[in-house]
């Protein structure tokens, strides 16, 4: 079983992006469940959505204390806030920020961070800063657990015409970024 | 076919699959994505109905008391302030012998307001007279509303069926589910053929006013069909099982009861974490079960009876509470071995997950540790006693 954490503020996409990798898993035949746990239920706060997949039915409903994973879609929530609490000894998170804009965290030595500037690369392709795809594609070769392949399946389904165009873009960037620093 | 899907969506589209001709519903979290998905399905034209926009769950609830009343299979939807809102009708909609199915995504009872997940709602409807089947999962509450407007439109019945299932974490989760395809359900489900309905031509009363000469008889034959229920419901979900190929018992289902020394009730989504959680422990030769309840009305005693009284110690799980006594899951399941002599030598009670509070795997682990010792009443799980010296003064 593996777990993702999300960490969003409302109204980002956090959902979208945990549906999509929901779906890019249901695709390779994998069980997954996605669930969002949202606070004031206000656009801005901070949330969390979650995707925890196994290859059989999940049927554990808490929300994900000790992550395989992060996606950190919105980087100013690490100010008053330890996303990375939990993380799995050997945890890879993924970080939304432009390059130079943060300290890299303090991380455990089998553990990795990626910084990806998805905002800059959705503002590109999608021209809102909506980083959701990209954050995806960077997932897909930081993590090796889908393929580009399967992230553009699922963003296939989500998405028609301009918006799947712009945002299979969109995550090719975030993934080839990623390979790009991984070297 | 398998799909992954939103359990809003999945419940919406095996609404449209049972050929509703009414719906009527007023949003309010964490049952909006349900009808507002509805309303684009008939909006679509996908599903022939009409979608009755209403200005409160009271007016919601009276429109389907109506339609149903004129012979015309219809559905409703809601949760929390809006069931509650909805009260009165539903108490007539029972009497009146409609089978309304409606869904409640199960949320949290103001005051304070709080939009997350427990069973306060909808447990306090316990004794409205509607059948109330609880769901585990997405598959399962998809299938339930099958199961639940055979049930309730069945001649011998004619009774309202709630399924409930838990808001947000099956309402707003994605979850492999695989779904009926038309011709299974309209197997399974054939179309609503009401015995009596309001009509013109035959002019007919329903609730109305019953004087002490026959308003007993009324209730007393209302709560018969309950037990009627009893029976046929376990014969529909083997028919269901013979056309859908999923098998369900619909009053009980034990897991892990066979040699269980002790052993949890409950409700609901919470009843897949403790699965989890006892795996885990049978792995280390812990001999634990789980018994979920998915019928709460009308309330199997006597499969509860047999599934618990071989069982040493029996922890019963409340996400909800009967404020001033005993919490009403554990206080139902006492009552079933009171003056038995097979029984379990502790049946212990305990309120978890109020209001959203995550049940983690800790918290049912905690419950089986505590399950050694003493018996505890209506003990609460998760709480945090710092909070409770906060003051206003």
């Amino acid at each position: 079983m593996k777990e993702i954490r999300i960490h969003a503020r409302a109204g980002q996409g956090a959902i979208t992006t945990a549906s999509l990798l929901g779906y890019a898993y249901f695709l390779k035949g994998m069980y997954p469940y996605a669930f969002p746990s949202f606070g004031a239920a206000r656009m801005g706060a901070p949330m969390n959505a979650f995707v925890r997949v196994d290859s059989k039915p999940v049927r554990l409903r808490s929300q994900i204390y000790e992550p395989n994973y992060l996606l950190i879609v919105d980087h100013t929530i690490m100010r008053g806030f330890n996303c990375f609490s939990g993380l799995k000894e050997d945890g890879v998170a993924i970080i939304n920020a432009k390059e130079g804009a943060i300290e890299v965290p303090k991380i455990k030595a089998k553990q990795k961070v990626f910084i990806v500037p998805a905002n800059e690369i959705a503002l590109k392709h999608i021209g809102r800063p909506l980083g959701n795809t990209s954050m995806l594609g960077a997932f897909c070769a930081a993590t090796k657990e889908l393929s580009l392949e399967d992230l553009n399946a699922a963003i296939k389904h989500r998405f028609d015409l301009k918006l799947q165009e712009v945002n299979i873009k969109a995550a090719k960037e975030g993934f080839d970024y990623v390979r790009s620093i991984s070297v | 076919m398998k799909e992954l899907l939103e359990g809003s969506l999945a419940v919406a589209e095996v609404v449209r699959l049972c050929r509703p001709g009414v719906i009527s519903a007023y949003p309010i979290t964490p049952q909006t994505h349900i009808v507002e998905e509805l309303a684009q399905i008939v909006a679509n034209g996908k599903l022939n109905a009409q979608f009755v926009n209403v200005e409160s769950e009271h007016s919601a609830a009276s429109t389907v008391l109506g339609s149903v009343a004129c012979g015309v299979r219809s559905y409703t939807a809601t949760s929390s302030q809006g069931l509650f809102l909805m009260a009165e009708v539903l108490y007539n909609i029972a009497g009146m012998r409609l089978p309304v199915i409606m869904t409640t995504a199960a949320r949290a009872i103001s005051a304070p307001i709080n939009i997350w997940n427990d069973h306060q709602d909808v447990v306090s409807l316990r004794d409205s007279g509607w059948i109330q089947l609880h769901a585990e999962d997405i598959q399962e509450a998809v299938d339930l509303h099958l199961i639940a407007y055979r049930l309730g439109e069945d001649k011998s019945i004619m009774l309202p069926v709630m399924v409930c299932m838990d808001g947000f974490i099956l309402t707003h989760g994605l979850e492999t589910v695989n779904m009926p395809s038309q011709e299974e359900v309209d197997k399974f489900l054939p179309p609503y053929k009401a015995p009596y309905k309001l009509d013109v031509t035959n002019p007919l009363t329903l609730g109305p006013l019953v004087d002490p000469e026959f308003y007993t008889e009324a209730r007393f034959a209302l709560n018969e069909t309950h037990k009627e229920a009893l029976a046929l419901i376990p014969k529909i979900t083997s028919e269901f099982s013979n056309v859908f190929g999923r098998n369900y018992n619909g009053l009980v289902e034990e897991y892990q009861m066979k040699d269980a020394e002790r052993v949890i009730v409950a409700m609901g989504s919470v009843c897949g974490t403790i699965k989890d959680v006892i795996d885990e422990l049978r792995k280390k030769g812990k001999k634990v079960g789980l018994l979920k309840v998915t019928s709460l009305r009308p309330f199997p005693s006597s499969h509860i009876y047999e599934a618990l009284k071989n069982a040493t110690k029996v922890a019963v799980i409340d996400r909800a509470l009967s404020l001033g006594s005993f919490a009403p899951l554990a206080s139902e399941i006492k009552a079933v071995f009171f003056g038995k002599v097979k029984k379990p030598k502790v049946i212990s009670s305990f309120i978890v997950g109020l209001g959203g509070r995550d049940i983690t795997r800790e918290s049912i682990k905690e419950i089986f540790r505590l399950l050694t010792g003493k018996e505890k009443q209506g003990e609460f799980i998760d709480l945090k006693p710092e909070l409770l010296k906060e003051s206003y003064e």
